[in-house]
């Protein structure tokens, strides 16, 4: 840090963006991923300018080829796909961002309090072990069909079979933490345990989160586009691209451009996560990505 | 020295280790780090803990501290027993107690400023905030001879003498009485070693800190220890004046340790000791003298008594059968 103030001026001014680009090319995953995730934030927020009306019917032009005036085809309302695929955009990112915060932040206090405190993880890691050992789509299902389904609730129920995930990981860096010299200097020093956790233990668990989150994201747009197919997610009235798939998939013989496009924006999407996350990984933690 | 007030008092601490076993990590054993230590530190003291690694010394600090949590005995601090006081109480009384660790490099925290490692006693016990926390932080460090500028410098832009130094001036942060230094200099460069050992010196003498100050290097403990505590198998020794322990020590181990440090002098010393074998396992100790089954005066009647730690001479504890109460601490002879 001093070096880079005391340093000639004229490589202080043109550092930061010959330091960016040569960061941008050797982390090509990254900003490729990042690039194709900012390109669908765009198409969801302009998705009332970019695409007509999702749910309009138009039964004469049921089932249409992809053409000039409907790009991604028509299904068997007659309904356009781009507009619903491109609604659909929304729904998937708002459920893969709702899922990973949420659920990060609620496995992040677990996983601090149970690597902190031996008698609270003895009961709150038990019970995180059982719920890893429910398949995470079955309890969705289950809990969606408990209450009444709306948005709310499948972010909900996505959430909570990923918490055990990010509270495990968590709870292990916490436990590796723990025992080093500087934690047993901050307690010989008077130093409150809330303020331990914070200040001394949770800086540590920062970089393995974020690339946690991000995985957790893709799985969530998986997993909700898993449950619309199957009929238990997001209401049908709304264009989820597990909405969209799941009513093409009756016609997918005859017109198999209803699943086709909102399956390819299924797959772009997770790719573009997974790549950003992966490129993390690299970066954050180094000592992972060697072992994977 | 003696009419000082005593700082810290500990009556028979014991910490015994559960050894686990199986699948149902059943209790088989217990390793005995530490198994009935009796002493006390006055005000402006420094009593060093000597012996090998595995003796149970650095146990005892830690068990002071309430790092460990101690099986049995008691610790009384300025007259107070923290032995078994709840997690709030403690922390209070930690302000009277500071700790110095062994590792200058992994005791403090990478992510945090030296400013903010030295400020976070001061913090914890909301003695000073604001421009007045930067001033004090500022004033320890001149104490430990950093420069004041340094306060924005993270940790690895320190050298290893100078991190000790900020794990000094941690400690030295809120007037403790008493000040816990677990081999301090012992990761350190020997011609670091005496510079850190002389600021601990100074510190001492202006503010009249007691240290327990726990090492393994003779010639540390001869250069900043007023009186010295020898243990061996989770048991002191021998304690004595420094004077009389490296001039004239009573106990054989105590013997042994001296005669394997390197020393320049040529003089008559007293004959060399060379023990055989290994130190017994803590798990099981030899029954009688801890040190029977390597000492070369053994007697018969060691195997089955256990001598106490008696005062042989003022001042001069000594827990030996072959040194009586009065005795004339002439050389041994084998039996």
């Amino acid at each position: 840090m001093a070096t880079m103030t005391a340093g000639p001026t004229a490589a202080t001014a043109r550092s930061p963006a010959k330091g960016a680009l040569t960061w941008a090319r050797r982390n090509k995953t990254i900003v490729g991923g990042t690039l194709i995730l900012l390109a669908l934030v765009v198409i969801a927020v302009l998705a009332p300018w970019l695409a007509g009306d999702p749910l309009q019917f138009e039964p004469t032009n049921r089932l249409k080829r992809p053409s000039e005036t409907f790009w991604f085809g028509t299904d068997q309302f007659g309904r356009d796909v781009y507009s619903r695929v491109v609604y659909g955009t929304r729904i998937s990112l708002i459920i893969g961002l709702c899922v990973a915060v949420l659920a990060t932040f609620i496995g992040l206090v677990v996983g601090v309090l149970c690597g902190f405190y031996k008698t609270v993880d003895t009961i709150l890691m038990r019970l995180m072990d059982g719920m890893m050992a429910i398949p995470a789509i079955l309890l969705a299902i289950a809990l969606i069909t408990l209450m009444k389904a709306s948005l709310f609730i499948v972010i909900i129920a996505i959430s909570i079979p990923e918490i055990p995930r990010v509270a495990r990981l968590v709870r292990s860096v916490v436990l590796s933490v723990r025992g080093r010299p500087y934690i047993e200097a901050a307690i010989s020093s008077g130093t409150r345990n809330w303020r331990i956790m914070v200040r001394h233990i949770l800086p540590n668990t920062v970089a393995p989160l974020i690339v946690q989150a991000t995985y957790v994201c893709a799985s969530a747009i998986l997993t909700e586009a898993g449950l619309s197919f199957l009929g238990a997610g997001t209401p049908p009235e709304i264009p989820s691209w597990g909405n969209v798939i799941s009513l093409g998939r009756t016609f997918f013989q005859i017109a198999p451009w209803i699943i086709f496009f909102p399956g390819l924006c299924l797959a772009i999407t997770v790719l573009a996560i997974n790549l950003v996350g992966d490129g993390l990984r690299d970066t954050l933690d180094p000592r992972i990505s060697r072992r994977m | 020295m003696s009419s000082a007030e005593v700082v810290l008092r500990v009556r028979d601490l014991k910490k015994h280790f559960p050894v686990h076993r199986g699948v149902l990590s059943r209790v088989v054993a217990h390793v005995q780090a530490v198994d009935g230590v009796s002493f006390e530190i006055r005000r402006g003291e420094t009593l060093c803990l000597v012996g090998e690694s595995g003796c149970g010394k650095s146990t005892v600090a830690r068990s002071i501290t309430r790092l460990e949590e101690p099986t049995a005995g008691s610790i009384e601090l300025n007259g107070v027993d923290i032995t078994a006081l709840g997690s709030e109480a403690l922390r209070a009384q930690r302000r009277e107690m500071q700790m110095v660790f062994q590792d200058p490099y992994s005791s403090l925290n990478p992510r945090l400023s030296a400013g903010d490692i030295v400020g976070e006693p001061l913090t914890n016990f909301a003695l000073a905030q604001g421009a007045e926390l930067e001033r004090r932080i500022a004033a320890l460090f001149e104490h430990v001879g950093l420069r004041p500028e340094a306060v924005h410098k993270y940790p690895h832009e320190f050298s290893g003498g100078q991190r000790q130094r900020l794990g000094i001036a941690r400690a030295l942060a809120v007037n403790p009485s008493l000040i816990i230094a677990d081999e301090p200099v012992s990761a350190l460069d020997v011609s670091v070693q005496a510079q850190v050992l002389n600021l601990l010196i100074d510190l001492q003498e202006q503010f009249e800190l007691a240290y327990l100050f726990v090492s393994h290097d003779l010639a540390v403990v001869e250069h900043i220890g007023h009186r010295v505590a020898v243990m061996y198998l989770g048991r002191i020794v021998e304690l004595a004046d420094n004077a009389d322990l490296f001039g004239a020590p009573l106990h054989p181990y105590t013997e042994a340790l001296l005669a394997a440090a390197p020393s320049l002098e040529t003089g008559a010393r007293r004959e060399r000791i060379i023990l055989q074998g290994d130190v017994p396992s803590p798990m099981n100790p030899p029954s009688g003298c801890r040190f029977h089954t390597r000492c070369p005066f053994a007697l018969p009647e060691c195997k089955q008594t256990d001598p106490p730690l008696l005062e042989v001479a003022p001042g001069h504890h000594v827990a030996c059968l072959r040194r009586p109460v009065g005795g004339d601490g002439a050389p041994l002879t084998t039996a």
